[in-house]
């Protein structure tokens, strides 16, 4: 059987300690045997050669891609609560590289290629759906947009294309294209490759493949400050949790909607603000949503998960918060959204509704590499597409790590980029509403 | 919901207002250095905490307030100067 390796030598299937396999399903079925558990705990230990705060995708897969990619497996993944608390188990799953600048296109698609085998990689069902991607365009500046992205997409090799009404109608038969609608439907980007996938098995995935490889990770453990040293030639000495003090030499902050407060701990300032944003979901219908579909002018997104409920998405709340409460005023201007596309959704209950921080940038791209303090890198600035980028920034900081210096696929998105003013404009594409 | 004390109309809903944030001095830009003025365009504290920010009453009395807001719990109060920015 060919080893599947994700073009990265060590990544070796055989490598784990208990293999998933459909016998040993039926196996453990039958005999009523107990799983063992995916990951160990230990506990922390003085010193580590690579702290990562946040136990999310971004801190997981960073984990996992060093002890697979470059042998360091001296590493501690922190989380002040459990693995895939935060944003990592509240986005809407939706994986898409439709962007529309160079730098993110390409990006986003190493994403979804690492993506499309991380089943296989990490033995662990993500079901990972690519049942397709429609972004709809409801007046001529959207679809100035999205002819612009699809261009820039086919450019660097994405599938891609602005198709019309009658296609739309074919891909999505219940969406009214009339000219008759409140927002009429003038046309869509359609990306085949975009889907949705199983978020929280991506974040456990990639904790058993960490800490099968030797990673500890460290659960309701929260950093409470950062040691740094040297005045003018800042660097990081130590970590200081609520379970001891840890002393180390690399820490990379993979968190979201608290990376300012952690990066204010190494005394380095972000250029970010951090926005609530809203999510819900209803119950269980049949099967009748076959693709991803979003609009821009309406502010949401709407998928259906295996389960037949349908998943709604928003834009950010229209202030800075960190609380991650629920409004009324969110869920009746969704409800009043989905019922434009989809008025046969009237009657559908709404299960419940939830929301996760968002740091939003400048410009909308993320913030990734290296600061002015030495050891203290960032993977943070996600906004509302963090989860998608996952496998490629884990893999992207795990070489900065390795090498000391961030490879060309993040080069473009450094936090001096705001000084130098080369800034990666991704409004038109990073989400919807903004 | 959050209620945003207003010093015209009262204690009205946040969803009439517009958040503008808190306040960033504008450096000189004749000596500014690149790194001052990116601080005055990009870097906001961010706080999880009390903040003093500016809002705009778009659907009342379209003016702009200052308020104190706790980012966490999103509780507000009045500031003792009251009136407007």
């Amino acid at each position: 059987m060919p080893l599947i390796t994700n073009g990265h030598p060590r990544s070796r299937r055989g490598s784990y300690p208990a293999r998933y396999s459909a016998a040993g399903l039926v196996r453990r079925g039958l005999l009523h045997q107990d799983w063992p558990p995916a990951w160990q705990s230990h506990p922390v230990k003085a010193s580590y050669d690579v702290v990562i705060i946040g136990g999310g995708v971004h801190g997981l897969a960073a984990a996992y891609y060093l002890a697979a990619n470059h042998g360091i497996t001296d590493v501690a993944v922190l989380d002040k609560g459990y693995v895939g608390a935060g944003g990592s188990g509240r986005n809407t799953a939706i994986l898409r590289s439709n962007y529309l600048t160079p730098e993110g296109v390409r990006f986003y698609d190493r994403s979804v290629k690492l993506y499309e085998r991380l089943a296989a990689d990490l033995d662990y069902n993500v079901m990972f759906s690519q049942r397709g991607h429609l972004t709809l365009a409801h007046n001529d500046s959207s679809l100035r947009t999205m002819r612009w992205r699809a261009e820039v997409n086919k450019a660097e090799g994405v599938d891609s294309e602005v198709i019309g009404p009658a296609e739309i109608k074919r891909l999505a038969p219940f969406l009214d294209v009339t000219d008759e609608a409140r927002y009429p439907i003038l046309g869509a980007l359609y990306h085949p490759p975009g889907g949705i996938i199983r978020h929280d098995a991506v974040v456990w995935g990639y904790a058993r493949g960490a800490a099968a490889r030797g990673v500890h990770i460290h659960q309701h453990t929260e950093v409470t400050g950062i040691d740094v040293t040297g005045g003018t030639d800042p660097r990081v000495r130590a970590v200081r949790t609520t379970q001891g003090d840890i002393a180390t030499r690399t820490v990379l902050n993979a968190t979201a909607g608290w990376s300012t407060l952690i990066a204010d701990m190494a005394g380095v300032r972000l250029p970010i603000t951090t926005y609530p944003l809203q999510a819900a979901v209803t119950e269980p219908v049949k099967p009748f949503l076959a693709t991803v579909i979003v609009s821009g002018s309406l502010h949401v997104y709407i998928s259906q998960t295996d389960r037949g409920e349908l998943v709604f998405g928003a834009s950010v709340d229209p202030f800075t918060s960190y609380s991650m409460r629920g409004s009324f005023e969110f869920i009746e201007g969704l409800a009043g959204h989905v019922l434009e596309l989809m008025p046969a959704l009237s009657k559908v209950r709404l299960l419940r509704q939830w929301s996760g921080l968002c740091d939003m940038t400048p410009d909308f791209s993320p913030i990734m590499g290296t600061t002015p303090v030495a050891g203290f890198l960032v993977d943070v600035g996600w906004g509302t597409y963090g989860f998608k980028a996952g496998p490629v920034s884990g893999e992207a900081m795990a070489k900065t790590i390795a090498s000391g210096q961030p490879p060309e696929i993040i080069a473009a998105f450094a936090l001096d980029r705001f000084t130098a003013g080369t800034l990666v404009g991704e409004k038109g594409a990073a989400a919807v509403g903004h | 919901m959050i209620l945003l004390p207003c010093p015209w109309c009262g204690p009205r809903d946040a969803s009439e207002f517009g958040h503008v944030g808190e306040p960033a001095p504008r450096p000189d830009p004749r000596t500014a250095t690149p790194g001052q003025w990116r601080a005055y365009l990009y870097l906001r504290p961010n706080t999880r905490g009390w903040v003093t920010e500016t809002w705009y009453h778009r659907m009342g009395c379209r003016r702009f307030i200052k308020v104190e807001r706790h980012t966490d719990a999103n509780e507000t109060r009045q500031l003792p100067s009251g009136r407007p920015v």
